[in-house]
């Protein structure tokens, strides 16, 4: 059972958050009319074997979206922060 | 058979209480505190079953999780449970077990015949025949081939037993209570923090269970069991396996209740799974013992030697009066002095030189027949073993008579669960066998499971793990001295070489899938080497034991034959669970109704209390059709559609996800969702919008209402509610965390109806006196909030069905008052309430798309909603909908259909085509939803064409092969009522 | 002492009663220096494509390399389950040229891979979901593929032991039934492709992890590995699981997550249900395997890793569709689950042929459908590397063809709903 810490409700069972992929993904911004970024955006990954930044929502929980380190190798699961306010320096 | 074999005394068995039994029909006695398996060898029960492949004769090899041998269907009815091992299944008053895998009995099998056709059947041979004579003839030989295998049979009756799922936390998990654990727990308990110890045995004690009775080691257990269980705080799970370890420290449980024979009429459940978090793991899953490899080595009556013992002071039972132990280690001359001391013969052959200090002279002083440096050949026997082959080495073969041989080929550490997520195990070569390789950060092995034979140092590694696992969690209590055992345990031990011994007869590897010396050796000469190809080519280790006797020798004997090193060989990878678990246990009280959560609206009592029949819609339940209108579907929704076109329905609408929507920016948030315009959306208005995914599909259409400055009302569909509100969350925490909008599901606040016809507008007058309705207060696409004796109402002008419609809004605790205020109110009107498919219809009528044709690969030009777009703002989607194929000119697109064959049925799924064109291929389109239209008085249908309305008027063809139906239609417009939206805006 | 080289019943009477040996499934070679084409991936894609390339375009110089053991990847964790019943233009040719390889594939490998054509049941829970699978029937019997309609009392006569009772969450309301449909059995079909790919002079690599490409330009060239360097006219990737983590090595990013699916098994039983069926409610397949075992799968675990294990909340999800489905599989047993990394798409379809890199061909993305795909893909992925063209049923499947809106969704489902 994978556990990850919520910044708000603590450390929950993966099963109260819905996956959302790669965090380390820049959307363009609203309105860009490069269709190359979107296509890239929405379609292509690095999937890395190895440490990965990720989205997931407490559905079941605030409903906050956060950003997790896990290492997709082995799943050790790391720090994690709301999607919201970024990276604790 | 043999004479019953109980001996008057000793044994941790009740004989204040006798159990009555049935095994194939005859009616047996034993004791509580015995095993199924010791209940039948008390009985005198030696042939226990027939084995996987050649149909074998077979005994108990082992007395615990281990046995590859003893399964038996337990249970009758829909509790028949096959393929359960006798030598874990507590013995209960009334069990009903029979013997498996026998015709027409496993006393006289004719399938035993298969043994003499083994050179036939190495392993893998049906890789290389049963191909001919022609193509697909494998279908002919599969029937018997599946006849033959399978191990017991299982019932198609429902399990009328109770299962449950509990989650639980403990701050060190100890897995195993023998020694080890119990020490280890008395230590973690002792210093404050939670413990919860599981022993899979309905008894605590493990390997000091098999100690005779007053001995020293039945005085420790005696011990650590008080010291444990003056710890308020240890928890202590007797029959409970640990059956995996998964990531985050989660270990799961099963708690086992069959022996308490569960009443689920009570709610009793039969077994109970734990999901348990852990803060530290300490496995002291103690060792499992190994068979040797000689002839006939699974003859019933060949045990291991663990076993014999096991059998004899736990259970008291004398598994024979002329013994032969035969063994590598010390451990074995346990189970030879026990024995001798009941005063059977017994004759000790040991490979090695000599045994460990003092050993030699107690089995003198016990009458012990002891003789070194010989390995045993064969065993002799059919049904029961009757003697043994053996021989020095480049000695000729000697044999002597016995009706039990004990052997031991040494220990093998128990490291199945440190395996399910930990590194792959080690081979260590003083130990022959694999143990653990490195731990995870608080994770722990102590004991047998980490290679140690001694007792004493047993005991000390637990009580060091203890203490460190409780340290790891920062309980800081004082943990005191560990426990110290009176009577240290001989431990030498040498491996025994790997391959069999010379000799004739099979040499098994894995009884219970049939693998041999012999088939090692060919899945060698075949190339199959590396071990799981072994595994997987000989089915090696993949019985309902996982090869728990098996493993270590059959990796041997390939490293052997390879000439390479165990560590280069390795072994192959355990899986959960760690002892079979039933399916049912996982699936707990999701089962039947309960299978998955059912929602309800707050009109569902009401809607069942008066004819309704529902269906499925997602998780929830909507009434379908009502008995009013028909006693069938197709008859009730034309009658309740009739009703709408002609006067007024009312329909549950509650199931639509609605979402509250606040705050300055929420215009601008609304205009970037939408692809079509909402910026300026007055307030006390409404409006129908479509979302797109960034991929240009759509994602979800519905209506949003703007009822003052900051506040809207989002509807969704009811598929999609979930989706549409994560992904709205997801634009404003990451994508525009700037702009100020909170949203809020309020799908479960809001019960809604929707009131339709040509007489709403008098039907919803009646129901709220004194509110202005009229068309210019109250315009289509208008919105209103107002209180209503004391309730909120929100009422929108919005129609899904194409006529005078609203959408009723108020609180849910209010919504079946509000439901049958309106059907009283204006039943002068003749409302009646309609169900979901003639709303379903009402819209097809109406060309309104829905679930059948959003299926996630349609664009917006492709359901006819192209015109929607803005041109003048940036919307979600935009960018990608400009991909090349999705603006491809002869895309599927929205159509309607009438049929031109009154006689004939148009089906939805039907596939589309040009009138002259062959019906073959993929088509030009595909019918998605079909109505008899009670305004036309036809069927008709909406679907998908290529090119769509630039054919409206074209005849095609609708072929429907699956029932050889080909039909006639004409394309139309998908507005087939009241193009001009009159009605609407009435 | 005779070496046995082909299979028959014969050859296992001799084997039992003369000296004579069987000769190796495989040989174990070096790695040469160099080769015609290079398969990375000895997976049941790779070794079909590498049998391909040798018996029907006359390649013969090919090595497939091998990270583990042969065979180590999904078409060893597979359910075994294979079909026909496709519904999107191209999908329907390619997986019933899959399904008639597979119908002769004992023959042509001269090993029995025990094709059971018991056929799969997907069962409908409603009046629309009846409609959808009605429409997939309609088309599979439009391009010439068996498919019968049935109704909810069809399903009664013809599975009575399925819970149709009144106490059921979703009631069963009709299915979609392909008779020719069924399981194989999936370690059979990695050595059989091995030992006749093998046969023909094909070099079988294991323990050989690729580490590095070579580059010549736009051009690669052969591939760095942990056995040396080897050089190659063409190279072809097929690792499943692991396509993120080869193509990174040339720079490229995917169109694919590599998540876990779990597979379960039960305890051997006597013969207890006699086809494939899919439940309707949710994802969930089950069929019951020759040796006696109740296989089953559901959903993937929903987020992306590339460890070859399970999530224990999906065996309850899993184990709770088996309930619904079938009340009695509640007593029986379940013996293993394990997991397999499934490369999983947008849309749910795979992406083979030509790649941005010249002489590089990549067979990623199949999600949860690699092994009935596996004879159809290499016939076809040995096409694409024998005339540097894509065969004519592949070209949907093209690695770009996001850029140019040709998404092909096989289930409607829209985009990433695996993640959930």
């Amino acid at each position: 059972m994978l556990r990850i810490p919520c910044p708000h409700c603590g450390e929950r069972d993966y099963t109260e958050f819905r996956y959302a992929g790669d965090a380390t993904k820049r959307r363009p911004v609203h309105g860009t009319e490069d269709v190359r970024a979107w296509y890239e955006h929405v379609f292509l990954f690095t999937n890395p074997k190895g440490p990965h930044r990720e989205y997931w929502q407490h559905v079941q929980g605030c409903r906050q979206w956060l950003v997790l380190e896990r290492d997709t190798a082995t799943n050790t699961v790391g720090r994690s922060w709301l999607a919201r306010t970024g990276a604790p320096s | 058979m043999t004479v019953p074999a109980r001996l008057p005394t000793g044994g941790r068995i009740d004989r204040a209480r006798p159990l009555s039994f049935v095994f194939d029909h005859r009616r047996l006695h034993g004791c509580a505190g015995d095993t199924v398996a010791s209940a039948l060898l008390a009985n005198g029960v030696q042939l226990i079953g027939r084995s996987f492949k050649y149909h074998r004769p077979r005994g108990f090899l082992a007395a615990g999780v281990e046995e590859p041998n003893g399964l038996l269907t337990i249970g009758e009815g829909a509790r028949c449970t096959p393929n359960v091992p006798a030598t874990t299944t507590e013995l209960r008053e009334g069990l009903f077990c029979r013997r498996q895998n026998g015709w027409p009995s496993v006393d006289f099998d004719v399938m035993a015949l298969t043994s003499w056709l083994a050179p036939f059947f190495g392993a893998g041979f049906y890789y290389k025949t049963f191909m001919g004579p022609r193509r697909g003839s494998w279908m002919m030989y599969e029937p018997f081939i599946r006849r033959a295998a399978g191990l017991g049979e299982a019932t198609h009756l429902p399990d009328p037993d109770r299962y449950e799922t509990r989650h639980a936390f403990a701050d060190v998990l100890v897995i195993g209570a023998g020694p080890t654990g119990l020490a280890a727990a008395r230590a973690a308990g002792r210093a404050g923090c939670r413990v919860t110890l599981v022993e899979q045995d309905f008894e605590l004690g493990g390997s000091l269970l098999s100690a005779p009775a007053g001995s020293s080691d039945a005085d420790l257990l005696a011990t650590l069991e008080a010291d444990v269980a003056a710890l308020a705080n240890v928890e202590v799970l007797r029959r409970t396996t640990a059956l995996g370890v998964y990531d985050g420290n989660t270990v799961v449980l099963v708690e086992r209740h069959d022996h308490a024979r569960p009443d689920p009429a009570k709610g009793e459940a039969r077994e109970v799974i734990v999901t348990l978090r852990a803060g530290t793991i300490i496995h002291a899953t103690g060792a499992i013992e190994r068979s040797m490899l000689f002839g006939d080595n699974d003859r019933p009556g060949v045990m291991l030697a663990g076993a014999v013992r096991t059998y004899l002071n736990r259970y008291a039972v004398a598994v024979g009066q002329t013994a032969v132990i035969a063994t590598n280690n010390d451990s074995a001359w346990c189970a030879a002095l026990d024995l001798a001391a009941t005063g059977a013969h017994v004759t000790l052959l040991d490979e090695r030189a000599g045994a460990g200090a003092g050993l030699g002279e107690a089995a003198r002083r016990a009458g012990v027949d002891v003789r070194y440096e010989v390995r045993l050949r064969r065993a002799l026997g059919g049904r029961s073993v009757r003697g043994v082959e053996y021989a020095r080495r480049d000695g000729a073969p000697e044999t002597l008579a016995c009706d039990v041989v004990g052997i031991s080929g040494g220990w093998a550490p128990t490291l199945h669960l440190t395996s399910h997520t930990g590194p792959k195990p080690v081979f260590d070569t003083a130990l022959d066998a694999f143990r653990p390789g490195p731990f995870a950060t608080g994770h722990y092995g102590a004991g047998a499971m980490m290679g140690t034979r001694s007792l004493q140092e047993s005991l000390d590694e637990g009580h060091a793990v203890g203490a460190a696992a409780a340290r790891h969690v920062g309980a800081t209590g004082a943990v005191g001295a560990g426990p110290a055992c009176a009577g240290e345990w001989p431990t030498g031990h040498a491996p025994s070489p790997p391959e069999r011994s010379p000799g004739t007869g099979k040499a098994f590897i894995d009884f219970q899938n049939d693998v041999t010396t012999k088939d090692v050796a060919l899945a060698h000469e075949e190339g199959y080497h590396s071990v799981e190809h072994l595994k997987r080519f000989t089915t090696l280790g993949m019985g309902t034991d996982q090869g728990k006797t098996a493993n270590v020798d059959a990796a041997k004997v390939m490293a052997s034959l390879r000439g390479i090193e165990m560590a280069v060989a390795g072994t192959t990878t355990y899986r959960p669970p760690y002892t079979p678990v039933s399916v049912g246990a996982l699936a707990g009280r999701s089962v039947g109704t309960h299978f998955r959560a059912t929602r309800l609206t707050p009109m569902h009592d009401w809607h069942l209390a008066n004819g309704a029949v529902m269906i499925q819609a997602g998780p929830w339940l909507r009434p379908w059709y009502y008995g009013w209108a028909g006693k069938t579907v197709g008859a009730a929704y034309v009658e309740e559609m009739k009703l709408v076109r002609s006067g007024v329905g009312m329909s549950d609408v509650s199931s639509l996800g609605k979402i509250d929507i606040r705050g300055p920016d929420a215009a601008i948030f609304l205009d970037r969702v939408y692809v079509n315009a909402f910026a300026k959306l007055p307030a006390g208005k409404a409006r129908y919008g479509v979302m797109l995914n960034d991929d240009a599909t759509v994602l979800d259409d519905g209506t949003t209402a703007r009822f003052d400055e900051h506040t809207y009302f989002m509807t969704t569909t009811t598929a999609q509610a979930g989706e549409v509100m994560s992904w709205l969350e997801f634009l404003l925490q990451v994508a525009w965390p700037e702009l100020r909008v909170q949203v809020a599901s309020v799908t479960d606040r809001w019960a809604g109806m929707s009131v339709a016809g040509p007489r709403a507008r008098q039907a919803l007058q009646l129901a709220f006196p004194g509110v202005d309705l009229s068309n210019e207060s109250l315009p289509y696409m208008g919105v209103r909030e107002f209180m209503f004796q004391g309730t909120t109402v929100r009422l929108l002008r919005l129609s899904f069905s194409g006529e005078l419609a609203y959408e009723v809004y108020v609180p849910a605790d209010v919504g079946t008052a509000m439901w049958s205020r309106i059907l009283a109110e204006a039943a002068p009107l003749g409302i009646r309430p309609y169900g979901l498919e003639s709303l379903a219809s009402l819209r097809i009528e109406k060309g309104h798309v829905a679930g059948l044709e959003l299926d996630h690969r349609n664009t917006l030009e492709d359901l006819g909603l192209g015109k929607m777009a803005s041109k003048s703002k940036a919307y979600i989607g935009r960018e990608l909908a400009t991909r090349a194929n999705l603006r491809r000119p002869g895309r599927w697109s929205l159509v309607g259909l009438e049929l031109l064959e009154p006689t004939k049925k148009l089906r939805g799924g039907s596939i589309l085509f040009n009138r002259h064109e062959a019906l073959e291929g993929h088509g030009r389109g595909y019918i998605t939803s079909v109505t008899w239209s009670t305004e036309h008085q036809k069927l008709i249908a909406l679907g998908l064409f290529e090119g769509g309305l630039a054919h409206e008027g074209e005849e095609i063809v609708c072929a429907y092969p699956l029932r050889n139906e080909i039909v006639r239609a004409r394309i139309v417009s998908p507005m087939f009522i009241d193009p001009t939206g009159e009605r609407v805006h009435a | 002492m005779k070496l046995l080289s082909r299979y028959s019943g014969l050859a296992l009477a001799r084997r039992a009663l003369t000296d004579s040996r069987w000769q190796r499934a495989w040989r174990s070679p070096d790695p040469k220096p160099s080769y015609d084409v290079i398969i990375v991936g000895g997976g049941g894609h790779g070794l079909a494509t590498a049998y391909y390339l040798a018996s029907r375009h006359g390649i013969r110089n090919v090595a497939v390399l091998e990270r583990g053991y042969l065979g180590s990847g999904n078409v060893g964790r597979n359910t075994t389950l294979v079909r026909s019943n496709y519904l999107m233009p191209g999908n329907t040719q390619f997986f019933e040229h899959s399904l008639q390889l597979w119908e002769g594939l004992s023959h042509e490998l001269n090993f029995n891979v025990m094709l059971s054509q018991r056929g799969q049941i997907v069962l409908a829970h409603g009046p629309g979901q009846l409609d959808v699978l009605a429409r997939k029937g309609n088309t599979m019997r439009l391009n010439g593929i068996d498919a019968e309609l049935m109704e909810r009392e069809d399903v009664m006569r013809f599975l009575p032991f399925l819970d149709h009772s009144e106490h059921c969450r979703f009631p069963i309301y009709g299915g979609l039934f392909q008779q020719r449909a069924g399981t194989v059995r999936h370690d059979a079909v990695a050595w059989g492709y091995a030992r006749a790919a093998d046969r023909l002079g094909v070099d079988i690599i294991e323990n050989c992890e690729v580490t590095g490409f070579l580059r010549d330009g736009d051009r690669v060239t052969g591939v760095e590995t942990s056995r040396g360097t080897i050089h190659a006219g063409r190279t072809a990737i097929s690792v499943a699981g692991h396509s993120s983590h080869v193509a990174a090595m040339l720079g490229m990013r995917l169109p694919i997550e590599s998540h876990i699916l779990q597979a379960f098994v039960t305890e051997p039983i006597k013969p207890f249900l006699d086809c494939v069926v899919s439940f309707g409610a949710e994802l969930f397949y089950i069929s019951q395997s020759d040796k006696g075992g109740m296989v089953f799968g559901g959903h993937i675990d929903g987020f992306n890793t590339y460890t070859q294990r399970g999530q224990f909340p999906r065996a309850q999800t899993v184990a709770e569709c088996a309930v619904a489905l079938i009340p009695a599989m509640s007593r029986l047993r379940l013996l293993r689950h394990w997991g397999g990394i499934q490369d999983m798409t947008p849309d749910g379809s795979p992406f083979i042929g030509r790649t941005p890199f010249r002489d590089l061909y990549i067979n990623a993305g199949w999600c949860y459908q690699g092994f009935k795909a596996t004879p159809a893909t290499g016939w076809c992925l040995a096409h694409t590397i024998a005339h540097d063209a894509e065969h004519p049923l592949i070209r949907h499947l093209a690695l770009d063809r996001h850029m140019a809106g040709n998404g092909h969704d096989e289930y409607g489902l829209g985009l990433w709903t695996y993640r959930q």
